[in-house]
């Protein structure tokens, strides 16, 4: 129990001190130094139009009209694409409901395309794991580009020109995926005309 | 796998390496001494603290180590319960139930950082940072603190002590993992994670939501002071997410280079220790054999879970679904996965913070094909010790080695010695202890949680699926892991209070232990003087040989606790999935 007791000093005073450096000094430099050095980013990648805020470079958004690029499905509360309740649906890889869901979404994409028959693209039919994700594959867009075009009586070579222009490529062939942000690409769908 | 996977596992296993190198050196550094122009800064803090800096024997450093994690409990437990009378709360979030609370306190503090929250609907930026990225700082240095300790029983002679708690948790927070962490926190930032002090914002959907309940024209977006708290939830291998998507969320890992830091991150302070240890014993060929069973095992994790994954669903192959990987997609087992992450980095992602006890996603568990579950849920079992968490990965695998060299002793009649310090029964009865304890944690909370009405209405998944939540569960609080097949609803107060008893045992019942183990080594004298001439007069521990006999030896371990329950959950659910 002296022991103790003697010991509680230096745990109590290095508890404080560390807790004052780990738990405030550290992450308010921190803040104030990647407000400083990445302004843009340590606020979130936000896109303005004039005042509005209409969203982040960063995080996904619905879609569900013929005319825009679809994100893959999400399984947030309350909302899909809710940013204050991330997560995914962690389904099962038997889970019936995840198949059914697959099923479902296979069935509403060749609804609104019925003329394509091509099997879908595997992140267009699942939900991602933040519930958030920004992108889709080259595929997935690819999958899409007659729809959209039909949609805004576009040609669709210049939807598949847009996608070539958001494109993603992995960085040597194996850090990163081949991808498109379906925001950016829809946005600048609606600049076209 | 497809050529990207070897690339990718191949590039990442040569930067662990050579991160492992300087770091290790580093490491050694500050477990003998205050770098010199830091020492006069070092001394005076320890001064004001009351700390004498005498050398503590192995009762007087457990002492001290449990009272001061037991202080991290209740300042942790009390700033949560605190935090709506408290600043820095811009959503005005409530106090968590006083089980959740609890369990969160505990699961921080033990380097678990199991999650029942969820985190940017629950806690308030100043718990996040006064009270989470405290314990994942202290957590980390407690965890290498121990390791030190072990290091000094095996590096001394006839010694009374193994350091002194005090200066170790300062010297590691203060000159290993803070300098660490605010490097790391700017290179997020760099990358788009975010840093800030605001409440939520409010953005305009492009396109309005047509749902069920009306028509929605908004998304809201969590804010906070992210970065600083990503950089040691990965370099202390805490894991607890400061948003519930964890690392998936593209706040916390926007891009495929958070990604790779993130991943490199995790394995960087367990790999150096392993250099630390040869430095610190006198002999590098010592470090570099743990190294490389640490990676034999990795890396057959690895290709496994890859493998699996990039197979995809067979159910979603049978209704038209394209899960062949091209130029175009990485194709595979999409479900609960990021496409900048691809099967590819997510495999990967969820091999390193299962096998070093990390416990961060990038991928939901849950939705991984069932054998690839099965492998993460293995790397936990096995005991954290391939690469494993920071300090707690080296001691637990050095339990293995010294447990491997008895059982070789044995077989060959030889009175079994590592690194020239005999090895009898007194060394033994704490081994054996430190590694039966987790087992023995895992199988009975398992059983009592699946045998008990609460415990089952609990489960998302049915069947076969819904007993590997639970498992995983036990598996990661009693290894401290703290990942999740998170359709388990675990911030009930059954699964709050059995997780945290998980939580509090599987560190503390293996660390004391430890602890006397490095005791009893310390006060032996070694044989012959020099480690590596010792090395030569019994079995040496740093050929092949070695490496091969210390591998058996965890799987062993792992393979004869784990499998029966491994055959009920993931091996069911497999072959469910090919039926």
């Amino acid at each position: 129990m002296n022991a103790a007791l003697h010991a509680l000093r230096p745990a109590l005073s290095l508890f404080l001190l560390l807790s004052a450096l780990t738990g405030l000094a550290y992450p308010l430099l921190v803040t104030a130094l990647a407000q400083t050095l990445f302004p843009e980013r340590a606020a979130g990648s936000l896109i303005r139009d004039g005042e509005q805020l209409t969203g982040s470079a960063l995080i996904g958004q619905p879609f569900s009209s013929p005319g825009h690029f679809w994100s893959r499905p999400s399984a947030t509360a309350t909302q899909p694409y809710n940013g204050a309740a991330s997560g995914g649906n962690n389904l099962g890889a038997n889970n019936r409901v995840l198949v059914d869901a697959a099923a479902q979404r296979i069935a509403a994409l060749r609804a609104a395309d019925p003329d394509n028959r091509a099997p879908v693209p595997v992140d267009l039919v699942t939900a991602s794991a933040s519930g958030l994700d920004p992108d889709i594959s080259l595929a997935a867009a690819r999958y899409q580009a007659a729809r959209v075009a039909r949609a805004r009586g576009v040609a669709p070579a210049a939807v598949e020109a847009l996608i070539e222009r958001h494109a993603r490529h992995p960085w040597l062939g194996f850090v990163g995926e081949p991808r498109v942000n379906v925001l950016a690409l829809n946005r600048a769908l609606d600049a076209l005309r | 796998m497809t050529a990207q996977m070897w690339m990718l596992l191949g590039g990442f296993v040569l930067a662990v390496w050579l991160i492992a190198l300087p770091l290790g050196r580093w490491l050694a550094l500050v477990s003998e001494r205050a770098p010199r122009p830091l020492a006069g800064i070092e001394a005076s803090l320890l001064r004001a603290c009351g700390v004498s800096g005498e050398e503590q024997g192995w009762r007087g450093y457990a002492g001290a180590l449990l009272l001061f994690n037991l202080i991290g409990v209740i300042a942790l437990y009390a700033l949560q319960r605190l935090q709506p009378g408290l600043p820095l709360n811009p959503q005005q979030f409530a106090a968590p139930t006083w089980d959740s609370a609890l369990n969160t306190a505990v699961s921080f503090v033990t380097n678990t950082n199991w999650q029942g929250y969820g985190g940017e609907s629950t806690m308030s930026h100043l718990t996040q940072m006064l009270g989470l990225t405290v314990q994942n700082f202290l957590s980390a240095a407690t965890g290498i603190a121990v390791a030190f300790a072990l290091m000094r029983g095996f590096a001394r002679s006839g010694a009374g002590g193994i350091g002194n708690f005090w200066v170790d948790l300062l010297r590691i927070t203060l000159w290993l993992l803070l300098p660490l962490s605010f490097l790391l926190a700017l290179a997020f930032a760099a990358q788009g994670v975010i840093q800030n002090l605001s409440p939520d914002l409010t953005v305009t959907l492009l396109e309005p939501l047509h749902a069920d309940a009306g028509t929605v024209g908004t998304q809201t977006l969590a804010m906070g002071p992210v970065a600083s708290q990503e950089a040691i939830k990965m370099l202390g291998t805490n894991g607890g997410g400061f948003m519930n998507a964890n690392s998936a969320h593209p706040f916390e890992n926007p891009t495929a280079w958070t990604n790779v830091l993130q991943m490199l991150a995790i394995f960087a302070i367990p790999a150096g220790l392993c250099m630390a240890f040869g430095r610190l014993v006198g002999d590098r060929r010592q470090g570099w054999a743990l190294l490389a069973a640490m990676t034999v095992l990795f890396v057959a994790a690895v290709i496994g879970i890859m493998s699996l994954e990039q197979a995809g669903n067979p159910h979603l192959a049978a209704i038209g679904v394209d899960q062949a990987a091209s130029a175009l997609q990485a194709g595979g087992n999409m479900e609960g996965k990021e496409v900048r992450f691809g099967v590819a980095a997510s495999a990967l992602f969820a091999a390193i913070t299962t096998a070093a006890s990390c416990g961060a996603v990038n991928a939901m568990h849950a939705s991984l094909t069932p054998l690839a579950g099965g492998i993460t849920m293995l790397l936990m079992q096995l005991g954290e010790v391939v690469f494993g968490g920071v300090g707690s990965g080296l001691y637990g695998m050095l339990l293995f080695a010294v447990l491997a060299v008895f059982v070789a002793g044995l077989m060959t009649g030889r009175t079994p010695a590592y690194l020239g310090k005999k090895i009898e029964p007194a060394e033994m009865k704490w081994v054996a202890v430190a590694i039966l304890v987790t087992p023995l944690l895992v199988l009975s909370g398992t059983a009592l949680a699946v045998s008990s009405e609460t415990g089952r209405a609990g489960l998302l998944n049915p069947a076969a699926a819904g007993f590997s939540e639970v498992l995983y569960a036990f598996s990661s609080a009693a290894n401290n892991n703290g990942s999740a097949f998170a359709g388990l609803s675990a911030n009930t107060p059954f699964y709050n209070l059995t997780l945290a008893i998980a939580m509090a045992l599987g560190r503390f019942a293996v660390i004391v232990p430890v602890l006397a183990l490095a005791g009893a080594l310390a006060a032996r004298t070694r044989a012959v003087r020099d480690p590596a001439a010792a090395q030569d007069a019994a079995m040496p521990t740093h050929g092949p040989m070695f490496v091969v006999l210390l591998v058996l030896t965890v799987l062993l371990v792992g393979a004869l606790t784990y499998l029966p329950a491994l055959a009920l959950g993931p091996v069911v659910e497999h072959i469910n999935l090919y039926r």
